[in-house]
């Protein structure tokens, strides 16, 4: 989820654009323009193979009986690519095996194509379940008026149009006399039942998977086109600053380096569009690019943050939440409550800057054509974003930029932001050739759009009954805005809706207060995002305040979400930012966090008696709409901590593809790993100081949990996200479970015992 | 430049590049041998693992020059006529999230039940700790291990 900024227009620009979209499907056009919809009554059944039956952008179905789906959200891990196609497929009543997939390049016509933000199912879930019944209708319409038998003598199975009879048509064969139908209103189609479901909520491989285990998948690295040469780029090491001088004398002279030149740098804020500026050295293959950009000399200048220092700025900021700051929600009065209270726990906690770090650092292809048009091949999660922000780099109109998208190894936010793009396109018209862009993975660390280091400090009173009647909540971090806009002064209300102000517990007197900090480095989403911070203090304090009455870490829990309700913090908070869609559709109902918290308990063992130095470990957290809580095992060993079981109980909705559910799950925990064990960015004098897997540690095998299970809460709400709800929980869960094995209490990230 | 014969996946394969130019490189720029990845370009992530006689090597950190007649064997090399049998575990425990960094692992994990058949967890902690995913499947290529052990790779 980003929040709202200058550069972040295409987010609510797409977002309108699909309302709009969706909104013409009542009259008749589902999700846009339907291709082949002429009535022609004359048309019968030739069987024709080449036929296309394609009423709406996203399914056509050849003479063949071939079905190609538009995967229209970039693959980058979480199965999208697989899990919306398969929604289509199970509505239309479609063979899978007769699937093929389409990767759509970024268009407006599609709708939203920000893969961001776990909202990718949620948004789509509905309307591509009505595209598929649609073909499903209009086929059926088709074989009957063949037939000329009443429609409901038909019915669709497997790839056949089938009637009472016995008698049948397969698809391929009614594709012709279905593109001459008229399209049918949303109203007229029936959506399946949900017992009739084959592939929705059943379990569906990924349809890549055999390509990925042969080597065969293309990732943007991976693509080729003729007379490619490879790009790099020297950056100075802090962000926005530009260079002095420069010899590339000694890099010209290598075999094979065909150019060495001046990018020039945008001052910070930057933004996210605008390339960071360097060396740009351009060679016929990447070794000979990559030895080039060695040997090219430069003397950098300094910029305005040349002096960021990340240790200093934490403790500035660990300074700054013991004062009030600015308060965003407020109810009752937190500072008398506290001062009645019998007890009271508090407790600093840190966060450092993290880096993204994706397995396929940033990379593109880009061709400037002679006539003015730029074609892009990259991994991409917002392929509209770039087409806007190339055609803006290069001066020329948005539909001259055809941005095709490739499989993405893994994101987790770096790639929806078009920087890298934006430079491999500028080369390419530079040179006047074809290039590939590689972003080192020195590159990658160093100049990263890097998450919000973060201080809080929550303060919890407890009254002479054991009652919590106090919240005081204080978070500062620098803002996402804050590499767009010198304006962002600190948090934004929609950053602490990711955990502040959606505080979900039922206690009388409430103060959560933002804190002022300034952007010195470029700062970006980074999955799961400020919930990362924020789930990490509540869940740890949580435990603390369960400690203090001498409760069940649970049962504590159980206690603070209170009575059954629908929370409207649209009443508590102004601007309240519930993950961009309203709390009426997609309300914080603590009946259902409630029942996530129970199913954890059933399942996970909980309160089982663990042996000296292992230790059991509970949070739950609500974001991206999705319930989830957890339960980490530890075991402690001479400060060595390994991870043999970590349960989840999630409430998403209905599960769409499970097993793509479970993998973000299983990975998620492991993504919490490296957050919570391994990872930290430090910053002196502007510069970052890790630059590669050597020193920037994630989770490796004997780190990540052995085993994770997922127990899904089963109903039949709508959809809500998965890709970055499972990582929030699972960070104090094992905070919480090293206290229980070792009575140390975890405040600041990576944990060092 | 320097004129090179490789032994790459049972073919003889010749290329023009400077000696020092590391297998990765030479494999995925000229060769069009795309399975093979590069993640860190110092042999601390795994992407690239490839076999060298048979052992587990980082093909960014191995330059050209030191290879002379020893037999490479990339993810495009295995099971090219049926499916390998780690490979078979990796589609029974649908394993791959993003995929990027799975030609790595199965390479690592093909090397590693050559050596030993049935590994233990910390075999595989071991075996496996030079390759990272940041997907984060790591439970499933523990299973997927298992699975191949079992079924007598």
């Amino acid at each position: 989820m980003k929040p709202n900024t200058s550069n972040n227009k295409l987010f609510k620009v797409s977002r309108r654009d699909f309302v709009k979209i969706g909104a013409m499907g009542s009259t008749g056009l589902i999700l846009g323009i339907p291709l082949a919809c002429k009535q022609n009554k004359n048309t019968f059944l030739t069987g024709r193979e080449d036929a296309v039956f394609a009423p709406n952008v996203y399914i056509s179905i050849l003479g063949t009986g071939e079905v190609q789906l538009i995967a229209h959200r970039s693959e980058m891990g979480t199965g999208i690519r697989t899990s919306l196609p398969l929604v289509m497929a199970d509505e239309m009543e479609a063979d899978w095996t007769k699937v093929s997939i389409i990767q759509a390049i970024g268009d407006a016509k599609y709708g939203d194509q920000n893969t961001d933000g776990s909202y990718s199912v949620r948004m789509f879930y509905h309307p591509l379940r009505v595209a598929g019944a649609t073909v499903k209708l209009m086929l059926m319409q088709a074989a009957a008026q063949e037939w000329q038998v009443d429609i409901s003598e038909c019915k669709a199975f497997n790839h056949e149009i089938v009637h009472s009879s016995g008698k049948s048509f397969g698809y391929g064969y009614l594709t012709e006399k279905a593109a001459a139908l008229p399209i049918p209103e949303e109203s007229e189609v029936t959506l399946k039942d949900s017992k009739d479901f084959k592939f929705i909520s059943k379990e569906t491989v990924i349809y890549d998977l055999e390509d990925i285990v042969t080597g065969k998948a293309v990732y943007g690295l991976d693509k080729q086109i003729p007379d490619l040469k490879v790009a790099v780029i020297k950056r100075n090491p802090e962000a926005g600053a530009g260079l002095k001088s420069f010899n590339s004398d000694n890099a010209t002279e290598i075999d094979g380096v065909s150019k060495v030149y001046k990018m020039e740098a945008t001052a910070f804020p930057m933004g996210f569009n605008a390339p960071l500026g360097g060396i740009v050295v351009v060679a016929n293959n990447t070794w000979t690019a990559l030895k080039a950009r060695d040997a090219v000399e430069v003397v950098w200048k300094k910029g305005i943050n040349a002096g960021y220092d990340s240790n200093v700025f934490m403790e500035q900021m660990q300074r700054s939440v013991q004062k009030k700051g600015h308060v965003k929600r407020q109810e009752g009065s937190a500072t008398k409550a506290l001062r009645e209270a019998a007890k009271v726990i508090e407790s600093d906690f840190m966060v450092p800057h993290l880096a993204h770090s994706p397995m396929e650092t940033p990379c593109a292809v880009a061709r400037y054509n002679a006539d003015g048009t730029c074609e892009i091949w990259a991994p991409v999660q917002s392929p509209q974003w770039v087409q806007q922000a190339v055609a803006a780099a290069l001066g020329i109109e948005e539909p001259k930029v055809i941005v095709n998208v490739t499989l993405l190894g893994s994101a987790f936010g770096r790639k929806s932001k078009p920087d890298f793009v934006v430079e491999a396109a500028l080369i390419s018209k530079e040179i006047n050739a074809p290039i590939k862009l590689l972003w080192t993975r020195e590159d990658d660390i160093q100049h990263d759009f890097f998450h919000s280091n973060c201080a809080q400090h929550i303060k919890v009173g407890i009254d002479k009954n054991n009652k919590v009647t106090s919240w005081v909540h204080r978070s500062a971090f620098p803002s996402i805005s804050g590499t767009a806009s010198p304006d962002a002064k600190g948090p934004s209300s929609d950053e602490l809706c990711m955990g502040v102000l959606d505080m979900p517990f039922e206690i009388e007197n409430v103060s959560c207060e933002a804190l002022d900090a300034n952007a010195q480095i470029r700062i970006g989403w980074l999955r799961s995002v400020h919930n990362i911070n924020h789930a990490f203090a509540i869940g740890s304090i949580v435990d603390q305040v369960a400690q203090a009455r001498q409760m069940d870490p649970i049962d504590n829990m159980l206690d603070l979400l209170g009575s059954d309700r629908k929370i409207n913090f649209a009443a508590l908070v102004e601007g309240f930012n519930n993950y961009n869609v309203k709390l009426e559709d997609y309300p914080c109902d603590t009946q259902r966090f409630k029942k996530v918290v129970q199913l954890v308990k059933e399942k996970s063992g909980w309160g089982k008696s663990l042996p000296e130095g292992q230790g059991m470990g509970f949070a739950a957290h609500r974001s991206f709409l999705t319930y989830v809580a957890c339960v980490v095992e530890v075991e402690v060993d001479d400060n060595n901590i390994k991870i043999p079981m970590v349960h989840y109980a999630i409430d998403c909705g209905v599960p769409v593809n499970p097993d793509r559910i479970r993998a973000q799950f299983e990975g998620g925990a492991a993504f919490g790993a490296s957050l919570a064990l391994k990872s930290e960015i430090n910053v002196k004098k502007g510069a970052v100081v890790e630059d590669n897997f050597s020193n920037y540690h994630v989770a490796r095998m004997a780190d990540a949990p052995i085993n994770t299970a997922v127990h899904f809460v089963e109903n039949e709400e709508k959809p809500t996200g998965v890709g970055e709800p499972p990582v929030p929980p699972f960070i104090p869960a094992l905070c919480n479970a090293i206290f229980m094995a070792t009575g140390k209490r975890i405040t600041r990230l990576p944990i060092k015992l | 430049m320097e004129k090179f014969t490789l032994n790459i996946n049972d073919q003889k394969l010749s290329i023009e590049c400077a000696p020092d130019t590391p297998l990765l490189w030479a494999l995925r720029d000229q060769l069009g041998l795309t399975g093979t990845k590069y993640g860190c370009g110092i042999a601390v992530c795994g992407s690239c693992t490839v076999h060298l006689d048979g052992t587990a090597v980082r093909s960014c950190s191995l330059p050209i020059s030191a290879i002379n007649e020893r037999a490479i064997t990339t993810i495009e090399g295995v099971g090219k006529d049926e499916l390998h049998p780690v490979q078979k575990a990796w589609i029974a425990e649908n394993v791959p999230q993003c995929g990027f960094c799975q030609s790595g692992q199965i390479m690592s994990a093909i090397a590693l039940l050559e050596q030993n058949q049935n590994p233990s967890d910390a075999d595989i902690d071991q075996a496996m700790s030079g390759n990272i995913c940041r997907c984060g499947t790591y439970v499933r290529i523990r299973s997927a291990i298992k699975n191949a052990a079992k079924n007598n790779v």
